[in-house]
């Protein structure tokens, strides 16, 4: 028997086509969506693996550095690095802000590490071009996605920085670029204010008589100084030694530090769970809306191509065609039309949707294989409209009366 | 005549119930022979178009007997399984205008019904090919309808309602879209048909020019058929 549904397809091949290409671009819209959530997954976890950190060490009760501010003393890592199982520890700031460079600005999120080397915990793990930060001050290793290259002088708050190197995949949670620069400047980055700030703070700690006392000489001086000073950090990143449990090496220093302590599947619990979790419903809300939409399209076309034979349906009824080979071929041509638009679907999201989006797009294997399933699936329910109105076409409509 | 061919008897056929009940069909008799064509004339509303449907087994009468070859179709109530099959097999059609499935070549338009009634592909070309070759169309066997003449279209319908072989042939005005001299040519390819398959063609038509041609005529009025006798001209 020869394929009805294959000789009605390339018979009006064009026609069949640029519908397959319009309902491709659907499908490439509802692939993106998808690889956009796989993006801030990874996202989330390139943060944790670019940190290098078996432990994140951060302020009692707080979610820790990406998911709500948390504060430490700046000294606390050296009580850690001595604990057993303790194999290296890293001071580490966070601040997402502007960082401006001339007249432009890119959101990025500025990352303050201690002096070290390239395998300490918080740097940058391998660069793209330039070197990294060797001085204490002032240099800047900049992920490429900000858009600055080597040797462009950056603003950050009143200070100049220049990029000594740059690297990839190094974004926040949230896709902003990681700028990298010494942890003292990045605690001044924190907390530093501006001269009118400044004046005015001595100004009123002069005024106040507790901190200004003519019987202890030197007081004021030692207060103005510890309120222009800033000890803190957000996190510690802690490396576990060789042969040690993370999780009874993180209990420990809960216990004795008083402090609270995330592992590496607790941080990623936190990024993906908690801090992207809306969006991530956001654009599970999307894709359900454009699967619905896309079924409702080929539904619809499907529907209106079997109108537009329903003469020869009546005819081939009449002559003896059984009702499941009618309905075949409305299924096979609602799949080919399913194939062809996932095809261009894919096409479109991997090499015209995903370079242009300002977020990175992943586009998982696995996520197309579901992809496609989904489509044929939806596809073949999307037929049974059309082929219920199939199937109720009388076969007397071929004789005339 | 013998027990070939088609012949029905006292067919009636009712619509709705009750009140609303229409008699479209009051007790048909009808006989064709196998080779032979008779024409079924009738106005609108005369019952025509029920009883082109009853006997092409679309739709069943409500009392009465049809009997095919050897074979009782229906039976006062009664009817065979499988009615499609018997369309397919058993049944040509011929329609008012050619309804050529638009995505098939002339070939596999022929050729579809032995391929549904599940004979391999290339036999049922060979059979489609076959026919069309009796036809004068093999020359188009692989054009699509849309690249057919209106005449050609028309052969090409006419081979596929008798690519089975069947014992009866429907012809819904055939000549309805054709000139006086392309519906004479329809005519005569049709009693030529009738003779060389030894099939009973049944031709309801409105059309006047062709009424000289049949040896016999139904009239059906009211739904009822009076039987007259043709002028027969032409195709001896």
């Amino acid at each position: 028997m020869i394929s009805l549904a294959g000789r009605d397809i390339m018979h009006d091949w064009g026609k069949f086509v640029f519908t397959g290409v319009g309902l491709g671009l659907l499908i490439g819209v509802t692939l993106s969506m998808a690889g956009i959530y796989r993006g801030m997954v990874d996202d989330g976890k390139a943060l944790l693996d670019n940190s290098r950190a078996d432990l994140w060490v951060v302020q009692q009760g707080t979610l820790g550095p990406y998911a709500e501010s948390s504060s430490i003393y700046d000294d606390v890592w050296r009580g850690i690095r001595v604990m057993p199982g303790v194999a290296q520890t890293a001071n580490v700031t966070y601040l997402t802000m502007q960082v401006h460079q001339g007249e432009r600005d890119v959101r990025s999120m500025v990352t303050g590490v201690t002096a070290g080397d390239p395998g300490s915990s918080g740097w940058p793990p391998y660069l793209v071009a330039g070197r990294q930060i060797t001085r204490g001050h002032y240099e800047a290793v900049v992920d490429i996605a900000t858009g600055f290259k080597l040797g462009d002088r950056l603003k950050i708050r009143r200070n100049h920085y220049t990029v000594v190197g740059l690297t990839r995949r190094m974004v926040s949670s949230g896709g902003d670029p990681i700028v990298f620069i010494p942890l003292k400047d990045a605690q001044e980055v924190q907390f530093l204010k501006d001269n009118d700030a400044i004046l005015q703070q001595r100004r009123r700690t002069a005024a106040n008589p507790a901190f200004n006392r003519p019987q202890v000489p030197g007081l004021l001086e030692d207060v103005i100084s510890s309120q222009s000073t800033n000890t803190y950090v957000n996190a510690v990143l802690v490396q576990v030694a060789a042969g040690y449990d993370t999780e009874e090496v993180a209990q420990s220093i809960r216990r004795w530090k008083r402090l609270t302590v995330y592992t590496r599947s607790q941080m990623e619990d936190i990024l993906i769970g908690k801090l992207i979790a809306t969006s991530a419903r956001q654009i599970a809300m999307f894709l359900v809306i454009l699967s619905i939409v896309s079924a409702a399209i080929v539904a619809f076309i499907i529907y209106t191509m079997t109108l537009g034979k329903i003469r020869e349906i009546a005819v081939l009824k009449l002559i003896g065609t059984r009702n499941r080979t009618i309905a075949a071929l409305i299924m096979q041509q609602s799949i080919a039309l399913g194939v062809i638009g996932f095809v261009v679907g894919k096409i479109t999201a991997t090499l015209l949707m995903a370079p242009i989006f300002p977020k990175y797009v992943l586009l998982e294997p696995v996520d197309s294989a579901i992809g496609f399933v989904a489509v044929v699936v939806i596809c073949i329910l999307a037929s049974i409209i059309a082929i219920r109105a199939a199937l109720k076409v009388d076969p007397a409509e071929a004789i005339g009366g | 005549m013998t027990g070939k061919g088609i012949r029905i008897e006292g067919l009636k056929k009712r619509y709705g119930r009750g009140d609303t009940a229409v008699d479209a069909l009051k007790g048909v008799d009808m006989q064709v022979a196998p080779g032979e064509v008779v024409g079924l004339v009738g106005p609108s509303g005369s019952g025509k178009s029920t009883l082109l449907k009853c006997l092409g087994a679309v739709i069943e009468p409500t009392v009465g007997r049809m009997i095919l070859g050897d074979e009782v179709i229906y039976k006062d109530g009664w009817k065979v399984k499988d009615l499609r099959a018997l369309r397919r097999d058993r049944i040509g059609f011929i329609f008012q205008a050619p309804y050529l499935i638009p995505f098939l070549d002339v070939t596999d338009n022929v050729a579809l019904l032995p391929m549904l009634a599940g004979k391999p592909n290339h036999e049922a070309r060979k059979q489609a090919i076959e026919l069309l070759q009796s036809l004068d169309v093999e020359h188009r066997a692989k054009a699509m309808p849309s690249q057919l003449s209106g005449g050609e279209q028309q052969r090409v319908a006419i081979a596929r309602g008798l690519v089975n072989r069947p014992p009866v042939i429907l012809a819904d005005e055939p000549t309805a879209p054709l000139d006086s001299e392309r519906a004479l040519a329809v005519i005569q390819i049709l009693n030529e048909m009738a003779r060389k398959f030894e099939t009973a063609i049944i031709v309801v038509t409105h059309d006047e020019k062709i009424m000289p041609t049949f040896k016999r005529i139904y009239h059906i009025r009211d739904g009822v058929t009076y039987e007259e006798a043709g002028e027969g001209r032409g195709f001896e």
